[in-house]
């Protein structure tokens, strides 16, 4: 330890670079990073908002709407934090719709809701967790341990969640009658529903955990490098499990978050949610590839299309067109930020 | 002097300047070459050379100057532009697609078909025709790119080339995925080439290796061109060397130094066996001693290297760092004990290209400047800036991608990646690969100091002279066999090609 002390000490004395080279002209290099990528995001925000407050004025520019948008986007979001950290690490989780739907399905099943009764609603809560992240558990293995490919691994998991929620409940829709969850997944604070405090909750620990954290940098690291991570001593295949147990429990919160919502747990809960989420994840700018993540880009990825909806849905536009617009939104935010990216200094690469 | 040669130049350039987002990669270059002629191009790493070659192929565009094709003024608008005008590329990253035949491959983004329709056997006679123009018609145009090697996918990517109507190929260090033969095979090709008409553009750092190819010389330095046309014949060493360093390199190899009579056993490697490449490798390491591994391509010495780190599972035998036996098959286990490996492919294994140096420099040791998980990043940065000062390492700004960096530069986040840890064992392979004469003194400077301060090393590299001259006790190895171990100071490359020659006829 001493050891280490008096290199750092050395190195802190040894340092003579100018400290100024990189902040020389703090607005372009702003513009180029991540921030200027963010910017972009929050115009198409901005003009969304202003479609909708040219559309519907007042119906849409409200407390009341405001809060409906940011509802509409807690679940999706929750769950976009956790894959975002997958997709960071040069993965991809296809499974958490449908680990969302066994959640629920097994956090409200009878014999569990009676244990909850008897003890506390917290009860629920944690299965539906551990359900969550004993799926990322056996999603990881497979990938990092079994070296499945995380496509076919998790597209597996897509349809064996499923069938199983099918099963356990018998595709009926089970009623959640504990009251104290119900009432906590109703309260508010300060005005704002729980959901949504559960989404910023989520959102800041996920931001702070890939950029602050010795967990989000081996995340940054392996879907920059796997090799070179593994040839430097990182633990390559231990954090991969990590990962998609991360992802397991962030749709273990989704779970939850859905049954508060419909008050009901069914097999259903969670359909096609995952492509949603890959869809704000990659809007949002973090790079398929692995390498390159970003928190606030996914928080606006999933804001950008909860507003769309919204504003559809206030125009009583067909659902229809709203998947059309999803899907032009999704390729003209790609091709866009492939030319921001362009003007950075990645150009250099060639 | 060669205003005389009255040949219209094929291809002039004047004053080329280029530009990226803070760094000024070409100042003025200036460059003519004739037809039929090998024009080698040298210059240190990040003299501008791969910037030159992507401009004069049309992949990136000159801020100012003026290029000249058969003495018209053209402006090369992309690739193609380029490809259609007779200016064929041939990348160091060889830009084969391994899936694909040969044919499939050559015929690539020209495809010889009708109607939309595939010509396979038009495909294959023509290919065929062109292995035989460069005198590899042994080569079947069916087979699969993926399954050849690295010189004759080299072969597949200069017949591509010949496939269009090309009159100048430019070659990007074709040598330095080569060993001896392949070379002098290669050189034959170019030969071949030349005497056709076409100039080629030889990049390369190999002094030796432009003596035995090259008709005339231009040098670039800090993106300008110090000499041009220089011939190749009538230019002494000496003069080239301070052309592109700027000062005159005398001793490449820094002196070994005499090791203490108590210097411990640091690596002990007993019995090593990796089943179907290396068997019963037995050596030692002390403190502040230099092992070198000798011996061709093929000799699986990167193979030991990567087993004794654990990235490749032992069949048998130990590894025992300080005496205490390492887990097989667990780099992590290695990195604990206090192994560092500087691998053979930087780019692919060594550096995350994208993220920027002082991440990459601490990407082995960031933990322990985070507490309880939180990272320290300020301390991180202090830390690269540190081995920054300390390696020379350019550009000084721990914030640079790693990926805008020269070949030796990179070469120096990785020892300073193991500087940082603070590792006694150090596994360097083909450390100076991609790096030029100049700063590879200052890499052999770096790797014996490290040494002299106790370090105990083991150098891989594929040219023998390189290993025997840094090395204190060297290991001759030949087909995962080692042959013989014996101080560097009592063999020369003869002795060790001789020795290599009787291993394999045995």
């Amino acid at each position: 330890m001493s050891e280490q002390k008096t290199k750092v000490a050395e190195a802190h004395t040894g340092a003579t670079a100018d400290h100024s080279s990189h902040k020389a002209n703090p607005v372009r290099s702003a513009l180029r990073g991540s921030s200027g990528r963010n910017l972009g995001l929050i115009i198409a925000l901005a003009l969304l908002f202003v479609v909708g407050a040219v559309t519907s004025g007042e119906r849409f520019l409200n407390l009341e709407n405001m809060l409906t948008i940011l509802r509409y986007a807690s679940i999706i979001g929750v769950v976009s934090i956790g894959v975002t950290f997958v997709i960071t690490a040069g993965g991809i989780d296809l499974s958490v719709g449908s680990v969302i739907g066994l959640t629920t399905v097994v956090a409200s099943l009878t014999s569990v809701q009676l244990a909850a009764t008897q003890s506390s609603w917290i009860l629920m809560v944690l299965v539906a967790l551990a359900v969550g992240a004993g799926a990322g558990l056996i999603n990881g293995v497979l990938i990092a341990y079994g070296n499945v490919v995380a496509f076919i691994a998790t597209l597996a998991m897509l349809v064996g969640a499923r069938g199983l929620a099918e099963l356990i409940s018998g595709r009926s829709t089970q009623i959640v009658s504990n009251r104290e969850f119900l009432q906590v997944m109703r309260s508010e604070l300060l005005g704002v529903p729980i959901l949504i405090w559960i989404f910023a909750i989520v959102a800041a620990a996920g931001w702070f955990l890939l950029n602050r954290t010795t967990f989000g940098r081996r995340t940054i690291a392996i879907g920059g490098n796997l090799e070179a991570s593994r040839l430097a001593g990182i633990k390559v295949k231990r954090h991969l499990v990590y990962l998609y147990v991360l992802a397991g429990l962030t749709a273990g919160i989704g779970g939850v978050m859905f049954l508060g919502r419909t008050t009901a747990g069914t097999s259903t809960h969670g359909l096609l949610l995952e492509l949603d989420v890959i869809a704000a994840v990659v809007v949002g700018g973090t790079l398929l590839i692995g390498g390159r993540g970003t928190i606030m880009g996914t928080v606006l990825g999933v804001l950008i299309f909860s507003t769309l909806v919204n504003v559809f849905t206030q125009n009583n536009l067909d659902t229809s067109i709203q998947a059309l617009a999803r899907g032009l939104i999704l390729v003209g935010a790609v091709l866009l930020q492939q030319r921001f990216a362009a003007r950075g200094p990645r150009r250099v690469k060639a | 002097m060669f205003e005389e040669d009255h040949s219209q130049p094929l291809l002039e350039v004047r004053g080329l300047t280029k530009g990226f987002a803070g760094v000024q990669a070409l100042k003025g270059v200036d460059l003519q070459v004739v037809p039929g002629e090998v024009h080698c191009v040298m210059g240190q790493n990040g003299a501008g050379k791969s910037t030159l070659i992507k401009t004069l192929s049309g992949v990136h565009q000159p801020d100012s100057g003026e290029i000249l094709w058969e003495g018209k003024q053209i402006t090369l608008a992309g690739p193609t532009a380029a490809l259609d005008l007779g200016i064929a590329t041939m990348y160091q990253e060889l830009d084969v697609v391994d899936g694909l035949s040969v044919a499939e491959n050559i015929f690539l983004g020209h495809e010889k078909a009708s109607g939309g329709v595939l010509q396979v056997k038009k495909a294959n006679a023509l290919t065929r025709a062109l292995l035989e123009r460069l005198g590899h018609g042994s080569l079947s145009p069916s087979t699969e790119v993926g399954s050849l090697s690295a010189a004759n996918k080299q072969i597949v990517s200069l017949a591509r080339a010949l496939s269009r109507d090309t009159k100048l190929i430019i070659m990007d260090e074709p040598s330095a995925i080569l060993d001896s033969g392949e070379v002098s095979n290669l050189f034959r090709v170019v030969r071949e080439l030349t005497a056709q008409g076409i100039a080629v553009v030889y990049i390369s750092h190999r002094l030796e290796e432009i003596r035995q190819i090259g008709d005339r010389i231009s040098v670039i330095k800090d993106g300008r061109s110090t000499a041009s046309g220089l011939s190749v014949t009538d230019t002494p060493r000496e003069q080239l060397i301070r052309l592109m360093t700027g000062r005159d390199v005398e001793n490449v190899f820094p002196p070994r130094q005499p090791l203490a009579a108590d210097a411990p056993v640091v690596l002990e490697v007993e019995d090593l066996e990796l089943d179907g490449h290396f068997e019963t490798v037995n050596f030692t390491v002390r403190a502040g001693e230099i092992l070198g591994f000798a011996g061709l391509v093929g000799s699986k010495r990167s193979e030991i290297l990567e087993t004794i780190y654990g990235a490749r599972k032992a069949s048998a035998g130990t590894v025992r760092v300080n005496g205490k036996p390492l887990r097989a098959g667990s780099v992590n286990s290695a990195v604990n004990a206090g192994i560092g490996l500087s691998p053979e492919e930087r780019k692919s294994q060594g550096l995350i290209l994208d993220e920027p140096i002082f991440k990459n420099v601490t990407l082995s040791t960031f933990e322990r400047f985070a507490r309880g998980g939180y990272l320290n990043e300020r301390a991180e940065r202090d830390a690269a800036r540190g081995q920054i000062t300390a390696l020379e390492l350019r550009p000084a700004d721990p914030d640079r991608p790693a990926r805008t960096l020269s070949g030796g530069n990179q070469q120096k986040i990785l020892l300073a990646r193991w500087l940082v840890h603070g590792t006694p064992v150090l596994l360097l392979d083909e450390p100076t690969r991609g790096v030029d004469v100049g700063a590879r003194a200052e890499i052999y400077t770096l790797i014996r100091k490290l040494a002299t301060d106790g370090t105990a090393i083991i150098v891989v590299s594929s040219e023998i002279e390189e290993v025997l001259g840094l090395a204190d006790k060297v290991l001759v190895i030949d087909d995962g066999k080692v042959l013989t171990q014996t101080n560097a100071s009592d063999i020369d490359e003869h002795g060790v090609l001789d020795l290599v020659m009787k291993g394999s006829a045995a």
